[in-house]
C-alpha cells in the first residue's frame, strides 16, 4: 500500500476541479452528499475517510485535506458507487482523476522495486501490471 | 390613423435597471400614429391604472399599448381597467419588454434597442386590431368529479352542498382511495378510517351526489360549460338494492386471490367487498377472476344468497351525461418496488412499501393491527425504514421529492414502536421535510422519545441472510458504513400519478408534466385549474401531497366551479380564426391541425365551420391554411407581416 505522504502539488487550488473535470468529465458539485456510493462501497472498511467524503472534501476546496487520507488510493474501481449513484456522478472516475492528477506531478507512489522479492513472484502479472499503472506515472 | 398611446413600466427597476425607459418613451413621442407616450414605476399599480385611464380620456386615445411583463401576467389587468370607461379592451395590447427584454440581458444598450424594437411591433399590430366583444357561452350547472379519494369526495360535497348536482365517478368498486387504507394520520394520529368513513356516507348519500362506482370516463366532447361525458360502468353483479352484505356469498366461493385493498397481504374472493367500510356497501364480483360470471360453471355464491341478490346478467352499460364543468382527483400510485433491483424486491417477502405497513398497522388490516411480517407471522424486533425510495434520483428513478414520506416514515416508526415496545426502529434519511403545521414537532418528538434511529444516508443494498435481512447503508454524519440486521424493511416509495392518468389526460386535453402529474394552469396564481377551460385539478394527480393539502385543494377546486356556476354565461376571448368562404378552397387542412376540434368542414354548404366556443385562438389552423381564408382576429397575416417587416426595419 503505498504511503499517503503529502507531496507538494504545484497545481493552483482554483485550478484543481478544473482539471478534475477535464480527466474524468464529473462535475463535483453536481453530488448532494447522500452516502449511497459509502454504503455499498467493499473497500470502506479499511478507508480512513468515506468515498462521499472525498467529493465533500473537494466541494469545499479542500484539497490537501483529501490527501492526507489512503481513500483515493484504496478505491478498487468497482463501480458500485458509479452504478447506484442516485445523482448519477461518475466517483469512480472521480477518484481516478485525483488519483491522476498527484502521478501527473511525476510522483511514483509505487516502484516495482519495492515490492518483495517473492510477493512479485507470486503475484498474478495483471495484478502486477495494474498496480503499476494505478500507482506510478 | 388610430390614435395610439404607448405606456412604458419600470416593474421598479425590473425593467428600468436594464432598459432606458425614458429613452423608449421619448422615442414613441414621435412615432407614426403614437399621440402620447409616458413611463411611469408600477403601471399596474391603483396611480398607474388611473393615469392610462386619464390619457385615454384626455388624448382620445383609440388604442393602447402597455410595455411591461409578460401579457400572462397583466394583460386582463388592464383590459378590465380600461373597460370601465367603455374603452374596448382589444384595442389594448402588451409588449413583453420584461421577461423577454430586461431579464434575459445585462446590456443596457441592447435591452434598449430591442424594447424599442418589440414595442414598434405591438404599436403596428394594434394599428391592424378591431374592437371586438366576448363570446357568451351558457353553462351548464352539473359537475363532474373523477376519483372518489378524499379529494373528489371533498370536491363533490363542496359542490352538491352549494346546491348543484355532481357526478362522481370511481373505477373501484368503492370511494375512499388510498386515505382508506391508511391506519393513522400524520400529525395527530386520528383513525383515518374514523375521519373519512362519515365523508364517504354522506357523500354516497347526498341527494345531489350520483355516484358511479366500477366506472371509468370514456369519452369527452364539448367544452367549457358544455361537456358532453360518455361514463361506461361494469357490472357489480349483485342487485344494490338487494345486498345487505352480509357475506354469505363470499363464505362459499372456491376462488382466492390477493386483496388489492389489503396490498396483496391477505385473500379476498372473486366475490368480495373491499373492506367493511366500502361505499357502496355492497359485495360485487370480479369477472376477471369469477369461475366465468357463468352460472352452469359455479353457482356457490347465487345459491347461498338467501335475498336472491346475485345477477349474473347485469350488462356494462354507457351512461351520457352532460356537465360545465370537470373536477380530475385521479391522485396516485406507489412507484414500483420491483423496479428497485438493489433493494431486492420480489425476492424477498418482508421487503415492504408503506401502504403495505399501512395495512399491517390498520385495526382493519390483515393482521388485525399486530405488527407480522409476512414472510413467517413473526413480529419483527428490528425495522429499517428506507427514505426516498425512487424519489429523488434522477439517474435512476424520479427526480422530485415525494413530500410526505419523510412524515408517514416518521409516524411509521412511532406506530411501531407504540406496538412493539422492545423493537428496535432505523431510519434512512437523506433531509427531513416536515413543513407543515405541527409536522417538525411530530418527526422531533418521535426521535426524542421513542429513540428512533436517524442515520443520514442512502441505502446501497438490501439482502436476504437467513432469517433476516441486512441493509447497507451509511451515517454521512459520522462518516461510516453501517450495515444493520433487519426482520422488516419499509420502502417509502415514490408517489406516481395514479394509473391511466395519461390516457384520461389525453381524453381531457389537460397537459401533464415529465412526471405525468397534471399542470396547473399556473404554478402560482391558478394552481386548482388546468389550461382547458372547465376543467379543475385537485389532489395527488397534481403532484405529491398529504391530505390537509390535497382537502384544501379541492375545496379550491369545488370553489372555482362554484365561481363558474354563480354565472348564467360565461365570457371567451374572441380572438379566434375565421374563415373568409371567398378563399377557402375546402382542403381540410385546418380541420386536420385544430387540436380542440373546434372545426369542421360542411361539404353541403361549402364551408368550414368554426366553433367559436371551442376555438382557444393556438392558430394552428391559420398557419396551415394554403389560401390564407383562416385569418386570426387580431392576428391576421396582414398584421404578422407587418410586424416583421418593422422588426426588420424594412418597414
Ligand atoms: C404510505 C402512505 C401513508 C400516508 N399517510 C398519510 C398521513 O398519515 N397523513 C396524510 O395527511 N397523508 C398521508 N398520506 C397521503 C394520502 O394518502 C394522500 O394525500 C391522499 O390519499 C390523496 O388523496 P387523493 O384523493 O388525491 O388521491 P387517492 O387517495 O389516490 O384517490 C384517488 C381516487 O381516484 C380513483 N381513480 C384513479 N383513476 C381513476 C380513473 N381513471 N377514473 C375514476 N377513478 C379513478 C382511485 O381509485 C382513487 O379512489 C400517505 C400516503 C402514503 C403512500
Ligand atoms: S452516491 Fe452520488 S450523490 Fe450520493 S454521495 Fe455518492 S456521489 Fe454523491
Ligand atoms: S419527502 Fe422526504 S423521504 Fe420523501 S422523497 Fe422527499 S426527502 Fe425523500
Amino acid at each position: 500500500m503505498p504511503e499517503n505522504t503529502k507531496k507538494e502539488l504545484n497545481i493552483k487550488p482554483e485550478e484543481i476541479l478544473e482539471i478534475i473535470k477535464d480527466i474524468s468529465g464529473q462535475d463535483v458539485y453536481v453530488c448532494y452528499q447522500c452516502g449511497k456510493c459509502t454504503a455499498g462501497c467493499p473497500m470502506s472498511e479499511n478507508m480512513d475517510i468515506m468515498p462521499n467524503q472525498i467529493i465533500r472534501l473537494l466541494q469545499i476546496g479542500a484539497f490537501d485535506e483529501l490527501l492526507k487520507h489512503n481513500t483515493i488510493w484504496l478505491c478498487a474501481s468497482c463501480l458500485t458507487c458509479t452504478s447506484r449513484c442516485p445523482k448519477g456522478v461518475d466517483l469512480a472516475r472521480i477518484m481516478e482523476a485525483v488519483r491522476l492528477l498527484l502521478l501527473r506531478q511525476n510522483v511514483a507512489y509505487l516502484n516495482a522495486s519495492d515490492i518483495p522479492e517473492e510477493d512479485r513472484e507470486e503475484l498474478p502479472i495483471q495484478a502486477l501490471v495494474g498496480a503499476m499503472r494505478k500507482y506510478s506515472p | 390613423m388610430k390614435r395610439i398611446g404607448v405606456f412604458v413600466c419600470w416593474c421598479g427597476s425590473n425593467i428600468a435597471g436594464t432598459v432606458d425607459v425614458e429613452k423608449v418613451a421619448e422615442h414613441f413621442r414621435t412615432y407614426p400614429g403614437v399621440v402620447h407616450a409616458e413611463s411611469y414605476q408600477y403601471l399596474c399599480s391603483e396611480p398607474g391604472q388611473k393615469i392610462i385611464l386619464n390619457r385615454i380620456k384626455e388624448h382620445g386615445l383609440k388604442g393602447v399599448v402597455i410595455a411591461a411583463c409578460s401579457p400572462t401576467m397583466h394583460e386582463s389587468t388592464f383590459r378590465n381597467t380600461v373597460q370601465q370607461i367603455g374603452f374596448n379592451p382589444f384595442q389594448l395590447e402588451i409588449a413583453n419588454i420584461r421577461e423577454q427584454v430586461s431579464w434575459v440581458t445585462e446590456d443596457k444598450d441592447s435591452a434598449t434597442s430591442k424594447a424599442i424594437t418589440s414595442i414598434s411591433q405591438i404599436v403596428e399590430k394594434l394599428k391592424g386590431n378591431e374592437a371586438l366583444d366576448p363570446i357568451q357561452v351558457p353553462v351548464t350547472k352539473k359537475a363532474l368529479v373523477i376519483g372518489g379519494g378524499i379529494a373528489g369526495i371533498e370536491a363533490a360535497l363542496n359542490i352538491a352542498k352549494a346546491g348543484y348536482k355532481v357526478y362522481l365517478v370511481e373505477k373501484e368498486a368503492t370511494i375512499g382511495g388510498h386515505m382508506a387504507q391508511l391506519s393513522e394520520t400524520f400529525p395527530t394520529l386520528d383513525c383515518s378510517q374514523c375521519i373519512l368513513t362519515p365523508k364517504m356516507v354522506e357523500v354516497a348519500r347526498h341527494p345531489n351526489v350520483e355516484l358511479y362506482t366500477l366506472s371509468k370516463v370514456t369519452k369527452i366532447e364539448g367544452f367549457i360549460g358544455n361537456f358532453k361525458v360518455t361514463v361506461h360502468k361494469e357490472p357489480d353483479y349483485v342487485k344494490r338494492a338487494d345486498c345487505t352484505a352480509c357475506g354469505d356469498c363470499a363464505e362459499v366461493c372456491p376462488v382466492e386471490v390477493p386483496s388489492e385493498f389489503n396490498q396483496t397481504l391477505k385473500y379476498r374472493k372473486a366475490i368480495y367487498i373491499p373492506s367493511p367500510q366500502a361505499v357502496p356497501t355492497i359485495y360485487h364480483i370480479d369477472p376477471e377472476t369469477c369461475l366465468g360470471i357463468n352460472p352452469i360453471k359455479c353457482n356457490k355464491c347465487a345459491e347461498a344468497c338467501e335475498r336472491k341478490a346475485i345477477d349474473f346478467d347485469q350488462q356494462p352499460e354507457d351512461i351520457l351525461i352532460e356537465v360545465g364543468a370537470i373536477v380530475v382527483a385521479t391522485g396516485y400510485d406507489l412507484y414500483d418496488k420491483e423496479l428497485m433491483a438493489e433493494y431486492g424486491y420480489g425476492r424477498y417477502q418482508d421487503v415492504i412499501d408503506g401502504l403495505q405497513f399501512e395495512r399491517i398497522l390498520s385495526a382493519s388490516g390483515p393482521t388485525e393491527g399486530k405488527v407480522l411480517r409476512p414472510s413467517d407471522g413473526t413480529v419483527p424486533k428490528r425495522v429499517v425504514f428506507v427514505q426516498c425510495c425512487g424519489s429523488r434520483d434522477p439517474e435512476h428513478h424520479k427526480a422530485y421529492c415525494s413530500k410526505i414520506c419523510c412524515m408517514y416514515t416518521a409516524k411509521h416508526a412511532l406506530l411501531y414502536k407504540h406496538k412493539v415496545h422492545d423493537g428496535k426502529a432505523t431510519v434512512f434519511y437523506m433531509d427531513i421535510r416536515a413543513n407543515g403545521k405541527r409536522y417538525e414537532e411530530f418527526v422531533q418528538n418521535a426521535i426524542e422519545h421513542e429513540h428512533i434511529s436517524y442515520l443520514r444516508g442512502r441505502v446501497s443494498k438490501i439482502y436476504q441472510e437467513n432469517d433476516h435481512l441486512v441493509v447497507m447503508g451509511a451515517d454521512t454524519l459520522s462518516g461510516k458504513r453501517v450495515e444493520i440486521e433487519a426482520d422488516l424493511v419499509v420502502l417509502a416509495m415514490a408517489m406516481v400519478p395514479g394509473k391511466g392518468t395519461m390516457e384520461l389526460a389525453k381524453l381531457l386535453k389537460v397537459g401533464y408534466d415529465e412526471n405525468g402529474f397534471l399542470n396547473e394552469a399556473h404554478p402560482k396564481l391558478r394552481p386548482v385549474e388546468s389550461l382547458t377551460g372547465g376543467v379543475f385539478i385537485a389532489g395527488a394527480v397534481q403532484a405529491p401531497k398529504d391530505i390537509p393539502e390535497t382537502v384544501a385543494q379541492a375545496s379550491g377546486a369545488a370553489s372555482k366551479v362554484l365561481e363558474m356556476f354563480g354565472q348564467d354565461y360565461l365570457w371567451k376571448e374572441p380572438t379566434i380564426v375565421d374563415v373568409d368562404g371567398s378563399l377557402c378552397s375546402m382542403c381540410g387542412n385546418c380541420v386536420l391541425v385544430c387540436p380542440y376540434g373546434a372545426r369542421s368542414l360542411n361539404k353541403e354548404k361549402h364551408i368550414v365551420e368554426v366553433n367559436a366556443v371551442l376555438c382557444e385562438s393556438c392558430g394552428a389552423c391559420a398557419a396551415a391554411c394554403p389560401t390564407g381564408a383562416a385569418q386570426q382576429r387580431n392576428l391576421t397575416d396582414k398584421q404578422i407581416v407587418d410586424m416583421i417587416e418593422v422588426a426588420l426595419e424594412i418597414k
